[in-house]
């Protein structure tokens, strides 16, 4: 083989290799991008213009706890485990007792990211708090760390149902589980995604969860009513729970004024008021 | 007789233990052998079934292994901080002591550290933590400080542990290879002369000063991880010398209990005298008042202005039916009775200073359990409708065997350590003219 033959194999050889490596490109990039999950990336930042907000109006709340099951179902939450729980509250002996459906507050101070030593829960420029399971190590301490009991954890091996199974992981809706990993309410960003509403929200029979867009100043609840966030918070004295602590909740209250349903039964164990 | 065959005859004596093992100590490793097995068999289910075998869940998401990992790094206070503290004060009856205070040290932290790992989810990414880690977490911190404590009593240890590796591998002859070979490279050419002397004091004075900042780190930052939460009974400013204060007692404690021990066991009556428990007595009494100090301020203020949530904590911790039997046994085990058994003259004796050492590492486990597991049953939302298993705590049998297997490694370790090298460091002590005893 002379030289010349020699540089001329090489350089086939060269071009060959190029092209090749092109078609996979073009390959690759002619392929449509699978919408769910969503790159890790993008579920580490966020949508994109969004801050998440939720509204929940104490006054129609009649305790059904339908949010809690469309919740379950959606997530194939085991029971008794709930991703949004519905209280049964009274402040003193003297206040009225009321409905508190409580989800994960996705807190603006969030004392559960803060402490996390992998950045496995992490807090999304859209205001959601995630947890990746693909991250975990399972150390608990932001189990301990948040004041609102909204995170569960994986004690054992999950049982799983092959629906759950067939579904790509993503945080954005936690599933499927693993075992030895924390996990909680996520506001339901898949579906935000979409422009849907998360589950608890559309199935209220009440209306009493908005959910909606800080930034859009709107939030809708399950009958399709919109409201503005501001004028809603301001007309109904909406407020935070235990806001006290700093934490800066993204999930709002409307005080239990004239209910539209009969008052829960008083409880025994009188709750922390805020 | 010449001080020089005394002082021979006294390392003679001191090399005892390593040269032999009796049959009551081949028994005695046995044992603890069978218990670290067994442990580690339980250990084997808990990763097969996940934390399912434990009694944690949703509410109470640390218990036992947490409690007995802060018990264990309180331990590791005894020895590198307690010898440190004295050999910069020039106590000079530390000199036969501070060997087995390092080797707790140690030993402690190899064995307390591993509790968090067992208390994993995922204990096959404990390595997130390097390559993932966040600084802003108080585990990273935790982390950092343990590895840099380890590192330093371990380096402490060694160092002062290099002129009687020397002297093994000069004196015993009738041991086996791989131990000879042990000697030979561990003593790193140590010919006692002069000039390496000055060397070795001048880095162990050096190395005591800066472990003390290490060690008080240690358990500041232990502390913190609870102490940086909102959750009541953790979320306080005092945590931190609370629980370093904590730490030395127990630590002390612990250190008197292996006086105590190895005095009997290997017969050193004549150098670990009624000096040395009289001395550590004083100060566990001290540690012991600070101790009911911070703890009286701790609760009394959380009583007093009655916030609701600490109401409702110290409801749980003193209502006689929760907690409130296993506090006052902690109080009267771990508090009073061993105060008044160092406060009392007649009670003042290598037998009832011991006592009290043992009630306080018994009281002080209590306490750290105590710390835990109360306030995790003290959310801030009432508890509705979830099972009792997610609120009530008590430890399966598989949390008591992993704990009792941990217990037992310590154990163990701590008796290798005392047949592998001198438990009483020689030359220090035969360095010690005041000291030296006479035959
Ligand atoms: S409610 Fe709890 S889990 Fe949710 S963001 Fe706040 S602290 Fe974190
Ligand atoms: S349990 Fe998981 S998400 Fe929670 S702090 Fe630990 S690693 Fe982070």
């Amino acid at each position: 083989m002379t030289r010349r033959e020699f540089l001329r194999a090489v350089g086939t050889f060269i071009v060959v290799a190029a092209a090749l490596r092109w078609k996979t490109v073009v390959a690759l990039a002619m392929k449509p991008r699978q919408a769910y999950p969503p790159l890790p990336s993008e579920v580490r930042r966020g949508i994109p213009g969004k801050k998440f907000v939720m509204v929940i109006d104490l006054a129609k709340c009649d305790g059904c706890r339908k949010c809690t099951q469309a919740c379950q179902a959606m997530h194939f939450t085991p029971a008794p485990r709930e991703w949004i729980k519905v209280y049964q509250m009274q402040d003193s002996p003297t206040a009225a007792p009321y409905w508190f459906p409580k989800p994960c507050f996705q807190c603006d101070n969030p004392p559960c990211t803060k402490v996390c030593p992998v950045d496995a829960t992490f807090k999304r420029q859209d205001g959601i708090v995630l947890v990746d399971n693909e991250r975990c190590i399972g150390c608990r301490f932001c189990m301990a760390a948040c004041p609102y009991t909204a995170r569960f954890f994986n004690w054992g091996n999950p049982s799983h149902t092959s629906e759950e199974l067939a579904t790509p992981y993503s945080p954005e809706y936690g599933f499927p589980r693993r075992m030895g990993t924390v996990e909680k309410c996520d506001f339901c960003p898949h579906l935000a995604r979409e422009g849907k509403l998360p589950p608890c929200a559309s199935v209220c029979p009440m209306g009493a969860i908005y959910f909606g867009d800080q930034n859009e100043d709107a939030v809708t609840n399950g009958q399709g009513e919109t409201l503005r966030l501001s004028e809603l918070l301001l007309d109904r004295a909406g407020y935070r729970y235990l806001e006290d602590l700093g934490t800066q909740p993204r999930v709002y209250y409307l005080p239990p004024k004239n209910r539209r349903y009969p008052a829960p039964p008083k409880v025994l164990e009188v709750s922390h008021a805020t | 007789m010449q001080p020089e065959q005394s002082a021979d005859a006294a390392a003679e004596e001191l090399l005892r233990s390593v040269r032999q093992t009796s049959r009551k100590g081949r028994l005695w490793i046995g044992s603890l052998v069978a218990v670290c097995s067994f442990g580690l068999f339980a250990y084997a289910i808990q990763l097969i079934h996940g934390l399912e075998v434990t009694a944690m869940r949703e509410y109470v998401s640390w218990g036992l292994y947490i409690a007995t990992f802060i018990f264990f790094i309180g331990i590791s206070h005894a020895g590198t901080l307690i010898s440190a503290i004295l050999r910069v004060t020039h106590a000079e009856w530390r000199r036969p002591i501070t060997r087995m205070a390092e080797a707790i040290t140690v030993i402690a932290l190899l064995v307390g550290a591993p509790m968090v790992i067992v208390d994993m989810g995922r204990p096959d990414r404990l390595l997130y933590v390097i390559r993932y880690g966040r600084l802003q977490s108080p585990i990273l911190w935790d982390v950092l400080s343990i590895a840099t404590y380890l590192t330093g009593s371990l380096l402490y240890l060694y160092v002062a542990l290099i002129p009687d590796l020397a002297r093994m591998r000069d004196q015993c002859t009738a041991i086996a290879g791989w131990r000879k070979r042990l000697y030979r490279i561990l003593a790193i050419r140590w010919h006692d002369t002069p000039a390496q002397r000055a060397h070795l004091e001048k880095a162990l004075g050096a190395m005591a000063v800066i472990i003390i900042p290490v060690a008080v780190s240690v358990h500041t930052v232990v502390s913190w991880v609870f102490g940086m939460t909102l959750r009541p009974g953790w979320h306080s400013t005092i945590f931190g010398p609370y629980f370093v204060v904590g730490a030395i007692f127990s630590g002390t404690a612990a250190i008197i209990t292996a006086m105590a021990v190895f005095r009997r066991v290997y017969h050193l009556e004549r150098y670990i005298a009624l000096q040395q428990f009289r001395n550590l007595g004083s100060l566990l009494l001290t540690l012991s008042l600070l101790y009911m100090y911070f703890t009286l301020s701790e609760y009394l203020t959380s009583w007093y202005s009655a916030e609701s949530i600490d109401v409702k904590l110290l409801k749980n911790l003193f209502d006689l039916h929760r907690y409130g039997f296993d506090f006052w046994v902690m109080a009267m085990l771990g508090l009073f009775i061993p105060t008044i058994l160092l406060i009392l003259p007649k009670t003042r004796t290598i037998i009832g200073i011991t006592t009290a050492s043992v009630l306080v590492n018994l009281g002080m486990w209590l306490k750290r359990y105590l710390i835990v597991v109360p306030t995790l049953q003290t959310p801030f939302l009432p508890v509705q409708g979830v099972p009792s298993s997610w609120i009530r705590y008590f430890p399966t049998w598989i949390e008591w065997s992993i704990v009792a297997g941990a217990l037992a490694m310590f154990l163990l370790l701590f008796t290798l350590f005392s047949k592998l090298f001198p438990i009483v460091s020689i030359w220090e002590t035969l360095e010690d003219t005041s000291d030296v005893p006479t035959t």
